[in-house]
């Protein structure tokens, strides 16, 4: 089931193909219940199992060596995800804190509504990356696709490739950085000036994310033009 | 009158046309005014078959009635004993159905626990997180997983008794939300994430999951970060109730919530309450039909909302299969919404008691569907909390009345047999003979 790694290591590790996933994760949130127990984990054959590491709620590192499949550290709390591989849609959807991290691709809706934490995709995130995003910040290495941050309300989204179509629809209050081509905005997205502070917010946002090989001078910014905030008929055509 | 006119003194040859009412003249002449479709509160205002089409049969010589004051008529259910290790154990077979902070004031959020709890039932959130005062008040509270996912976080969600993932709402099955920007005050913001004053819309669709196997795996999330504790519910819209039915249960959920389109709204467009969906009496059939299919029926449960009024629509919705039934529209009313004390206030805002449906304006004067502190300062949550609590009991109180007639030992067996239908649709509807007759149409299609 589980065996204990070396005690020079410390790591606690798990095998998906012999330990149900109900027993993973029931282990780790006790461990916000208790607070004893193994700090770093290593989560090894997840063959695209779903939920892995969701709901953890304490400072612990886990590692998982493969890919996953949906909601991978949905809803995280203080705990850093790590996963070594692809990562299926919803990954750390409704984030709270914390950090994950994914070496490989994640699919559709990264970041859904999440509320805070730093959520780093080195390769690409397909679409609506950040949708609903409540003060997540979000850095993809690669490109995201479309309907990215459609109605994003808080939080920041770092795009260092190319941005899909009606990037940002329906913004609300998401401070949004692109690289690459951005393929449309969606509704009430404009292009805003990048002052300092804005290269100074993108640049700490990159140091956090462990990126150090692009210049955040050469990125735009998006944000909400704030014309739909208020429901005017003379809008229609634009919902 | 004698001189040939009405009381307020029409002359009789005056004749309102059917199709362009009063009503839909002023509608036409709003629209042409102010370009924009009307939203309000509150649910459909036409008439529908409804369970009021619908009688019991009491017992006679054929069947055995229960003594009124001596023999007990049981009203406990347990929803949720599929799946979670924690089912929801409710004393009587009625729930208040999700309503959210912002749409209500807090003080109306606690009354609406303080009545569920002190009657042994479950009170739900909404569309806008939970908060202190409707946990701390709430001894059995359901946390609504909505599009918007307005104040989710996991702390919530493991305080809560049960999870509601609400796909639709009978009032508008397939729309979003729309809280309007005078009722988002400093701490409706806060919770929602989103800056003071504007309007918030609430998307039509979740962000992370799109389709029954997506909701089969979203499922699967909830009960993992919960450590499979909390039932699941799934509350649908009632539209393709048995198809959605079906699919509900093959994701996984442990309890159903079906919302007919009577079903009330804190602020949704006039057109799509009155003309999207389909009304309570067919859903709740082809609800259970669905979960009978399935070999289903009692293992997943049954929650049926829309347009529950009196101890008669609950218990004819548990006769027609229900578990339970829910109410939100009579919850409000029961709190002192649209009284007759209010007359004078309701009328400086161009409306009347019996009449208001403005709930999407935050200009309750009873302090309920208000953000105003002024307003909602009017509200006492102890008294509000003390007439649900009655209305309660009243709505138990009549439904064991009638289970008792039947002979029955509880509520919920109650069944189809005890019921005939006064109109030919209901009876189609509702699958029960029209009252004198044993003909259900429709029902040799399947002979």
């Amino acid at each position: 089931m589980t065996a204990n790694a070396p005690e020079a290591t410390a790591v606690e590790v798990v095998d998906l193909a012999v330990t149900p996933l109900r027993e993973l994760n029931g282990r780790l949130h006790e461990l916000a219940r208790d607070g004893a127990g193994p700090r770093h984990w290593r989560v090894v054959n997840p063959n695209g199992a779903h939920a892995v590491a969701c709901g953890l709620d304490a400072e612990l590192e886990v590692e998982i060596e493969g890919h996953v499949g949906y909601y991978c550290a949905g809803m995280n709390k203080l705990a850093t995800v790590r996963v070594h591989g692809n990562a299926g849609p919803g990954l750390a959807e409704n984030i709270m804190s914390g950090r994950v991290l994914v070496d490989g691709s994640a699919s559709q809706y990264a970041g859904a509504t999440g509320r805070g934490g730093l959520i780093v995709v080195q390769g690409d995130a397909s679409s609506r990356c950040g949708i609903s995003m409540k003060g997540v910040d979000i850095v993809v290495r690669g490109s995201v696709g479309h309907m990215s941050a459609f109605m994003a309300q808080r939080g920041r989204l770092v795009v260092c490739g190319d941005a899909g179509e009606a990037l940002g629809d329906s913004l609300y209050e998401a401070h949004l950085y692109v690289a690459g081509e951005v393929a449309g905005l969606g509704a009430d997205c404009v292009e805003k000036p990048m002052r300092d502070e804005h290269v100074e917010e993108l640049r700490g946002l990159l140091a956090d994310a462990g990126v150090d090989d692009v210049d955040p001078a050469s990125f735009r910014r998006y944000g909400s033009a704030r014309q739909l905030y208020t429901f005017k008929v003379d809008n229609a055509a634009a919902y | 009158m004698s001189d040939g006119s009405d009381a307020n003194g029409r002359p009789w040859n005056l004749r309102e046309s059917y199709l362009f009412d009063r009503a839909v003249i002023a509608e036409i002449q709003r629209a042409a005014r102010e370009g924009i479709y009307d939203i309000r509160g509150f649910g459909a205002k036409r008439r529908v078959p409804h369970f009021d089409d619908l009688l019991l049969l009491g017992a006679s010589v054929s069947r055995y009635p229960l003594e009124g004051y001596r023999e007990r008529c049981d009203t406990d259910v347990v929803l949720g004993t599929r799946h979670a290790k924690t089912p929801l154990h409710l004393r009587i077979p009625i729930t208040i159905a999700g309503m959210s902070f912002g749409a209500l004031s807090a003080p109306a959020k606690e009354a609406l626990g303080r009545g569920a709890s002190e009657v042994g039932t479950s009170t739900t959130t909404g569309d806008g997180g939970m908060t202190p005062e409707e946990r701390g008040h709430s001894k059995l509270l359901v946390y609504q997983l909505l599009p918007s996912r307005y104040g989710m976080n996991p702390d919530d969600l493991r305080k809560a008794d049960a999870i509601e993932v609400v796909v639709g709402q009978g009032a508008k099955p397939g729309g979003g939300g729309m809280l309007l920007g005078h009722k988002i005050s400093d701490r409706v913001a806060e919770m929602r994430d989103l800056p003071k004053g504007i309007d918030q819309r609430s998307a039509s669709r979740h962000p992370d999951w799109t389709g029954p196997d997506d909701l089969e795996i979203k499922i699967g999330e909830l009960r993992e970060i919960t450590d499979w504790e909390k039932p699941i519910f799934v509350k649908v819209g009632a539209t393709r109730t048995y198809y959605d039915v079906q699919l509900a249960v093959k994701a996984g959920a442990d309890v159903i919530v079906v919302d007919g389109m009577q079903g009330g709204t804190a602020a949704t467009q006039d057109v799509f309450i009155e003309h999207v969906g389909i009304p309570t009496l067919p859903a709740v059939r082809l609800a259970v039909d669905a979960l009978q299919e399935l070999d289903m029926h009692r293992k997943v449960q049954l929650i049926v909302s829309g347009g529950i009024r009196s101890g008669a629509d609950v218990a004819k919705a548990l006769a027609l299969g229900a578990d339970a039934v829910s109410i939100g529209t009579a919850a409000l009313i029961a709190m002192g919404d649209n009284s007759p004390e209010y007359e004078r206030e309701y009328a400086k805002i161009g409306s009347s008691a019996g009449y208001y449906d403005d709930w999407q304006a935050g200009r309750d004067p009873v302090g309920i569907s208000t953000q105003d502190d002024e307003l909602a300062a009017r509200f006492d949550p102890e008294l509000g909390g003390r007439r649900i609590a009655n209305y309660l009991r009243v709505l138990t109180l009549e439904a064991q009345t009638l289970a008792r007639a039947c002979g029955k030992t509880h509520v919920l067996n109650l069944e189809p047999e005890d019921l005939v239908a006064l109109t030919i649709e209901a009876a189609a509807m509702a699958r029960v003979p029209l009252a004198g007759t044993d003909w259900i149409p429709g029902a040799e299609r399947s002979l």
